[in-house]
Formats: C-alpha cells, sequence, structure tokens
C-alpha cells in the first residue's frame, strides 16, 4: 500500500510538485523559493563579533523562516531517504551504467557511490573541496538551481537565464573533463 | 506556529530531492553526459508548473498570501558577469560533486558524510566570497 512512498518518483511527478514550491512560497509570505541563502546566513550566525565581514553583518534573524526552511529539507531527507528508503539501485540508463564502469565507479545498492560519499581522507577531500566551489559558485551568482533555474526561469527573470547558462557550462565542463579522472585517485 | 508553513514545505522540497534521485550524484552524471531524459524531465516541468501557478496566482485579482499581505513577486538584483561567473564555479563543483544545494541539506538528513563534507566546503566557500566580493566584477 505505501510502496509509492519507497519507489523513486518519476520525473512527471517530482518535477511539478518541485515547481509547485514557487507559488507556494509565494503564497505562504512572498518569499523567493531557494536554499542556498541559509549557507549565508549560517555564515552570518557564526561570525564572530570580531572579525565582522561586510556581507555578513546583517539582521539574520529575519531569516529564519529561511533557515526553519532548511531545517525542514533535513527532516525530509531524513524520512525520503531513511524511513521511506528505496531498497533498490537508481534505475540509471544502460548507456551511463557503461560509462560509469569506464570510471571505475562501482554501483552499489545505494543512491551515491560509495567511493566518494564514505569516510575517507580523499572523499572527505574531494567533497569538501566541490563543496567550496558550490558555495562560492552559488553566492556569487546569488543563487543555486532552485533561486536561478527553478524559481528565476519560471518568473521570467534573465539574470537567471545568464546564471543557468553558466551553470550547465561548467557542470558539463567538470562532469566531462575532470570527473572521469577522479576515480582513479581513489585506487 | 508563524515557521509551521516553512518547515512543512521544506519537509516536502528534501522529501521529492530525494525521491525524484535528483540528489542522486548518478543522475546528475546521467544528466551532464545526456544519458537520460530524467533530471531534464523534472526541469522542464518544474519550470512550467512555476510559470503557471505563478500566472494564476496573479490572475487572482488581488492575491494575498497566507498572512494577508499583497503578493509581489520578488526581483533577482541586476547585475551581469557575477550570474554568468558565479554560475560556472557553481556548476564545476556541481559537476564533480554530483549535488547542488538542496540535496545537500537532504542528504545530510540521510546521515551521507559525503554531504555533510560538501556542506562544510560550502560554507566555507560561500565565507570566502563575503570576504572576496569587493573586489569581483559583478
Amino acid at each position: 500500500m505505501f510502496d509509492w512512498l519507497h519507489a523513486p518518483w518519476p520525473w512527471y511527478v517530482s518535477g511539478p510538485l518541485i515547481g509547485l514550491m514557487v507559488p507556494l512560497m509565494l503564497w505562504i509570505g512572498n518569499r523567493s523559493f531557494g536554499i542556498s541563502s541559509n549557507l549565508r546566513h549560517m555564515c552570518a550566525i557564526a561570525q564572530p563579533k570580531a572579525i565582522g565581514v561586510e556581507f555578513f553583518r546583517y539582521n539574520w534573524r529575519e531569516h529564519n523562516w529561511s533557515l526553519v526552511f532548511a531545517l525542514g529539507a533535513v527532516l525530509g531527507g531524513f524520512l525520503a531517504g531513511v524511513v521511506f528508503a528505496n531498497p533498490h539501485p537508481v534505475a540509471l540508463s544502460v548507456e551511463a551504467l557503461t560509462m560509469f564502469s569506464y570510471w571505475d565507479v562501482p554501483i552499489g545498492a545505494g543512491f551515491l557511490p560509495p567511493v566518494l560519499f564514505d569516510l575517507t581522507w580523499m572523499s572527505v577531500f574531494v567533497m569538501f573541496l566541490g563543496g567550496v566551489l558550490v558555495g562560492f559558485g552559488t553566492r556569487y551568482a546569488g543563487g543555486c538551481t532552485s533561486g536561478h533555474a527553478i524559481t528565476g526561469l519560471s518568473t521570467l527573470q534573465p539574470q537567471s537565464l545568464l546564471a543557468v547558462l553558466g551553470i550547465f557550462a561548467g557542470g558539463l565542463f567538470s562532469a566531462h573533463f575532470i570527473t572521469p579522472h577522479l576515480f582513479s585517485l581513489f585506487w | 506556529m508563524r515557521f509551521l508553513p516553512y518547515l512543512l514545505a521544506g519537509l516536502a522540497f528534501g522529501f521529492v530531492m530525494i525521491k525524484s534521485e535528483a540528489a542522486s550524484w548518478y543522475r546528475i552524471m546521467e544528466m551532464f553526459h545526456f544519458q537520460s531524459f530524467h533530471m531534464f524531465g523534472i526541469m522542464a516541468s518544474a519550470i512550467a508548473t512555476g510559470l503557471a501557478g505563478v500566472t494564476l496566482l496573479k490572475r487572482y485579482e488581488r492575491p494575498r498570501t497566507l498572512e494577508g499581505e499583497a503578493i509581489v513577486i520578488p526581483r533577482k538584483e541586476p547585475g551581469r558577469y557575477n550570474f554568468l561567473f558565479g554560475g560556472v564555479i557553481f556548476g564545476l563543483g556541481w559537476g564533480v560533486i554530483g549535488l547542488c544545494p538542496g540535496p545537500i541539506f537532504s542528504l545530510v538528513g540521510m546521515g551521507s558524510i559525503g554531504a555533510l563534507a560538501a556542506l562544510a566546503g560550502a560554507l566555507h566557500g560561500t565565507w570566502l566570497y563575503g570576504c572576496v566580493k569587493s573586489r569581483l566584477p559583478h
């Protein structure tokens, strides 16, 4: 009966649900749907008064709603990924499976490749460094996939189109020229 | 109580991030190599639904929020280079770790060590941007 809660959802179910976040957040309280600004708020909370970087000197309490939203996303991840976990591996295309075997990436039962997401020096180093690029880039661009690709494009904002083009160009480059060679470092 | 709608919306968002497999590293690599329609279908249908939803919202004579304010669609700040360069830098990271910020939060909820390392990195990257912001083209 609850099979649909364990199974992954097809794109035509999950896509519209993600898109509904845009009018939903507007309706709840005139908020722009987006998640990456929370990284800035967290820095603002952690910033010691003595250092005082201008970019993090603002009243983060006005953005409490956003931090609550992020907390919800963490809880939602726990529910969907642990309580209602999908017992099967991701149903990838044959082309992708072939590519991953060329890359020396094992396809486990899980959601993420263990070599990259488990606790080893190498994986933590790579994930941290990639995270630095994600954090730096999203704040420089003023948004991530949710704020620019979903909210920005669906409210027809030209700046977001520029950001999405940049995001895709950067992602194409690293996914084709960096990531395929990454896994030889692990073995 | 005022925050409950945001908590529920966040919960739904995090849940869909996992169930859509948008939070799967494999899915993101598959997308950047154009090997499946899955992620493109998600993006396209999400944008179409958002556009339709916002259009319908504007159709109301006086659209109001839950708290009774008039609905105004927030506009992005003006700029040019920051959107492009910032996007490229974010994309470079995304193409390696296969996670954008939404999935980072929901995977932290799943207890993923890799996502936790990515979150720590993303906070440092955000901090770094705050420190050098004035020297960058915007």
